[in-house]
């Protein structure tokens, strides 16, 4: 009891401090004050229009064993979630209390460019002590979710939810509804993290192959992998090693609870704020219906789980009722740690807390080989692995193969290049940053996602979404364009087409208004990649009929595969491209997309 | 009773219909909310249009239907009742797929070419409606000249070329993966043997980019009691010119004995397997050649415990007296050291290493007094940041 008082108390004085200005600038490790002291909220507030602000400061966060620095919105991390209402203008006001410039991007909200909040792009940044305005028309219903678009500061807290109630009838009827921000926090500083992960090998991962590790990999599996000089289990950049996960900033101790009346359909917005971490959900004893993607609504689908990539999100509706408590699972992809939650019909009921389950490993499709002909390896030595023991080895694409006489994956890789370069088109420049050519980067819509295809159990994957109303577009796209994904483990290099954005700084990846092309990213890199276009909705080309096709705002890439999506540019001016892993867009995998003006002028 | 902590927070939070200022959730949210907006919104339409008559009649020009909120189609249009698998979608430009007629319905899908899809798992399509644009009908081309051309910069116009061009300069900056600074003991050690022990270090580190850096390097080893045996330091541009090669040129200076001065040129970085490699050649201010290679391997025994062989070889295209050096093969070392990360920076360890001088090498260190082949049994530790 004496800890709840506690915190109580502590929660007054922050907010007090707060009210005499003496939080203002100056972080609370600088102040001398207990760490404790200037501690963000954890959780959400809720701000609605028509006229928000939004102030950006330095503050302190704790969640289990782990405190340090970090950047809260308003006092919370996650910041407020903006409750907004489709068709009527909303008015926000971007206060930086930071020493340092700031931003934020409505991640998935159709603005005009100049209010799109990237810096360097739409406009020039928020200076310290200055307050930025963005007022905009909103065009559009759903899950959505802001961050910044400065540094690294996304990683430190200044993230949070926004939703936009329809402006006609919601087709998704719920009796209650929440949401469900995922991320990640770190006593490290996001800084340090990017420079561990340029400095060590796996720096983060303690799920590494051993000599003593029981994963299904036989010696000439490992000999393979090291041949390459590549991980199977370079899952995730940084695991738990340096994160606590968080649901809607609550840390697997810090008890968040969602309560429900029995048989009620609970609506839950998960949203992945994250910044590296893709997640896994799953309620054990509870199916999830899908109803929702990136803010745009779907054709129900039920599921047990469904892995959301980092900056997706994704709504589902539940019926509790059968048990009193039932635990929310959002294991990180690299099983290396989970965020929890409860749903709970009565306060303080809980369910059982399911154990980690063992880490996935790579497969030859996360390698660029699916579907090979395996009968005609080239190489005869079927010294290989054991496909009897290969459990994780069964989202290997083999349908093409035909036959199951398999040659060993050593022996496969024996015959066929990692880095063949004639296998890519001429605008990828071919250098250190790239360590791998895809030999065969097929489409891998019906792909969970890394470690979901052996569950015993219903999943997600982008060829079961389709939109739930037909939308407007029917053109065939006039024509298609490439992007490779390329990178380099090793030294941490990430691009688009092997050049890093400072390569390409003035040359932005170019369209005609409303000109519908056929965009297909392949990834030349053996990790999974959420790729994001601001300002606009693409259509994932999954086997949907054409009026079908899911929108979206952000697109997996799974290992060593490739997806399609059709755009319809119609947005003018110039939006941000890039992946949404943090640390890979700093460290160059990010590009400008320029869409010119109605008029047919240049943006 | 520290669990209860936060449930009590989080109750509040999550509390049925409540909507305290700490209510983390929107709980409860009630269905009926679009309609009172749609109420507020007829509300605002017929206030508006209030306004427009008022500006109309201080003569400003108001165009008729101003209120009207801007179209959206999406939204705004039911495509539920519309009935697709009527349309007529033969002028979309897909008539050439496999087939020039327009029913879809009765299309033979299953032979279409879907190599471009590749994957075999086709059970989520819906063969029986519509199937638009197989890539085979869409050329792979170029942006149009509609697009424009030259650098993005739309952003100028409204913000102005001084800030956004700062802005994107600190963009590119940002996303360039950055300069750093490596710093490595690769082996600092105490050296037990017979004699009198002694001492090594083996250090390295960089400062630069993804590509170019300029590094370091310095070596040496010694008894205790005695002067430092052999000391050497090398300062090198590396640049990386293969994913994972770095190609090295510079100079090594040595610190003991005759002091000479080296032209170093040298490649470093990591071979299949996942070898640790760095090979070097040097030719002297005195004009003589020598080679030196050096592996690494780790291998994990658990997470952190990492049993890690070496080995190094000296190799020399002449007798070099004056630094007991001889023609042909002169030196190899092979260790073996088994360290603990307890950080990845930081690990102690424990080894063997055995050093053999070979041919003339071997006959100049006996000369000398002093045993070809050593056998050192090291603790030492192996940090970086």
């Amino acid at each position: 009891m004496p800890a709840v008082n506690r915190r109580r108390f502590l929660g007054t004085s922050a907010s007090g401090l707060g009210l005499l200005g003496l939080s203002g600038a100056m972080p609370a490790w600088a102040r001398g004050a207990d760490i404790l002291a200037g501690n963000a909220r954890k959780g959400l507030d809720e701000v609605a229009g028509p006229n928000i602000d939004l102030t950006v400061a330095r503050s302190a966060f704790a969640t289990g064993n782990r405190r340090g620095g970090a950047i809260a919105v308003n006092g919370t991390i996650p910041g407020p979630l903006l409750r907004l209402q489709e068709g009527t203008t909303v008015r926000l006001n971007v206060h930086n209390q930071l020493e340092e410039d700031t931003s934020i991007h409505w991640h998935g909200l159709l603005v005009p460019f100049q209010l799109d909040g990237v810096p360097g792009v739409s406009f020039p940044g928020v200076k310290p002590g200055e307050t930025f305005t963005a007022e905009f028309p909103v065009r559009q219903a759903g899950t959505y979710w802001w961050h910044s678009h400065s540094g690294l500061q996304e990683q430190a807290g200044h993230y949070g939810a926004i939703v936009v109630d329809p402006a006609g009838p919601d087709p998704v009827q719920a009796d209650r509804e929440y949401i469900v921000v995922l991320s990640e926090f770190s006593d490290m500083s996001p800084h340090t993290i990017f420079d561990k992960l340029k400095k060590g090998e796996g720096y983060f991962n303690y799920n590494q192959n051993t000599w003593t590790d029981d994963y299904p990999l036989s010696g000439g599996d490992r000999r393979m992998w090291a041949r390459m000089r590549m991980m199977p289990t370079d899952i995730l950049d940084v695991s738990s090693a340096a994160y606590t996960y968080l649901l809607n900033g609550h840390g697997p101790l810090d008890n968040l609870e969602y309560l429900f009346r029995p048989g009620e359909r609970v609506r839950l917005r998960f949203i992945n704020a994250g910044a590296m971490t893709f997640f896994n959900i799953r309620i054990p004893g509870l199916p999830m219906t899908v109803v929702q993607a990136d803010g745009k609504d779907v054709e129900p689908v039920e599921v047990d789980e469904f892995q959301i990539g980092v900056a997706e999100t994704y709504d589902v509706v539940v019926t509790p009722g059968e048990q009193q408590a039932y635990t929310l699972v959002a294991e990180s992809m690299d099983r290396s740690g989970m965020g929890i939650a409860t749903l709970a019909s009565t306060p303080g009921a809980r369910a059982a807390i399911p154990p980690l389950r063992d880490p996935p490993l790579l497969t030859m499709a996360d390698m660029g080989m699916s579907g090979m002909d395996h009968g005609s390896g080239g190489d005869a030595g079927k010294t290989g692995m054991d496909h009897s023991s290969g459990g994780d080895m069964a989202g290997m694409d083999h349908g093409s193969s035909g036959d199951s006489d398999m040659a060993g994956m050593a022996g496969m890789a024996g015959g066929m290049q990692m880095r063949d370069i004639s296998r890519l088109p001429p605008d990828v420049k071919v250098g250190p940053g790239l360590d791998m050519v895809s030999m065969n980067p097929v489409d891998r819509m019906g792909d969970p996602g890394i470690g979901l295809a052996d569950v015993p159990h219903r999943t997600l994957d982008y060829r079961k979404l389709r939109s739930l109303t037909p939308h407007r577009e029917g053109r065939t796209p006039s024509r298609r364009m490439e992007i490779h994904l390329t990178g380099n483990m090793e030294r941490y290099m990430w691009s688009f087409d092997g050049k890093k954005f400072s390569a390409v700084s003035d040359e932005p990846i170019r369209f005609a208004y409303n000109e519908r092309v056929r965009v297909k990213l392949i990834n030349d890199t053996m990790m999974a990649h959420p790729i994001h276009l601001h300002g606009h909705f693409f259509e994932l080309v999954n086997g949907a009929p054409a009026d079908r096709q899911p929108l979206k705002h952000t697109v997996i890439l799974q290992p060593g595969g490739s997806a399609q999506f059709d755009l319809t540019a119609d947005e003018p001016g110039d939006w941000a491209f890039h992946c949404h892993l943090l640390y890979h867009m700093h460290a160059g995998m990010f590009q400008i997309v320029t869409v010119a003006n109605p008029d047919g002028s240049e943006a | 009773m520290k669990t209860f902590n936060f449930s009590f927070f989080a109750s509040v939070a999550a509390g049925a219909v409540l909507a305290s200022p700490a209510a983390a959730q929107h709980a409860g949210h009630s269905p009926a909310e679009p309609q009172q907006s749609a109420e507020a919104q007829a509300d605002a339409k017929v206030k508006c249009e209030e306004e427009a008559a008022r500006h109309r009649a201080m003569g400003h020009p108001v165009t008729e239907g101003a209120c009207e909120r801007t179209a959206q189609p999406e939204a705004a249009m039911d495509h539920s009742t519309m009935d697709h698998s009527q349309m007529n979608h033969g002028d979309m430009g897909q008539a050439e797929a496999s087939s020039s007629s327009t029913d879809h319905g009765q299309m033979d899908h299953s032979q279409m070419n879907h190599g471009q899809t590749g994957s075999q798992d086709m059970q989520g399509m819906d063969h029986s409606s519509m199937q638009m644009g197989s890539n085979d009908d869409i050329p792979l081309l170029p942006p149009p000249p509609e697009a424009g051309s030259g650098p993005a910069r739309a952003a100028v116009a409204i913000w102005g070329e001084e800030a956004m061009n700062e802005a994107r300069r600190e963009l590119v900056r940002e996303t360039d993966g950055g300069m750093r600074f490596w710093f490595q003991g690769d082996r600092l050690e105490y050296r037990a043997r017979e004699g009198a022990d002694g001492y090594l270090w083996d250090i390295q580190g960089y400062y630069g980019g993804d590509i170019d850096k300029f590094w370091f390097k310095s070596e040496g080893e010694g008894s205790f009691g005695e002067p430092v045996e052999g000391a050497e330091v090398q300062a090198l541009w590396s640049r990386a010119i293969a994913p994972f090669f770095d190609f090295q040129a510079g100079v090594r200076q040595d610190l003991t004995g005759p002091g000479r001065t080296h032209a170093v040129i040298g490649i470093q970085g990591i071979a299949p397997y996942q070898f640790e490699v760095d090979v070097a050649a040097f030719v002297s201010n005195k004009g003589d050649v020598t080679a030196r290679f050096e592996g690494e391997l780790d291998q994990r025994i658990t997470q952190r415990l990492i049993l890690q062989p070496r080995a190094e070889i000296a190799l020399s295209a002449q007798d070099i007296p004056e630094l007991g050096i001889g023609a042909g093969l002169d030196r190899i070392e092979a260790g073996l050291r088994l360290r603990y990360e307890f950080a990845r920076e930081f690990a102690p360890y424990v080894g063997v290493s055995q050093e053999w001088r070979i041919g003339q090498s071997a006959d100049f260190a006996r000369a000398a007094g002093e045993d070809a082949s050593v056998t050192n049994y090291v603790v030492g530790l192996r940090i970086w940041f």
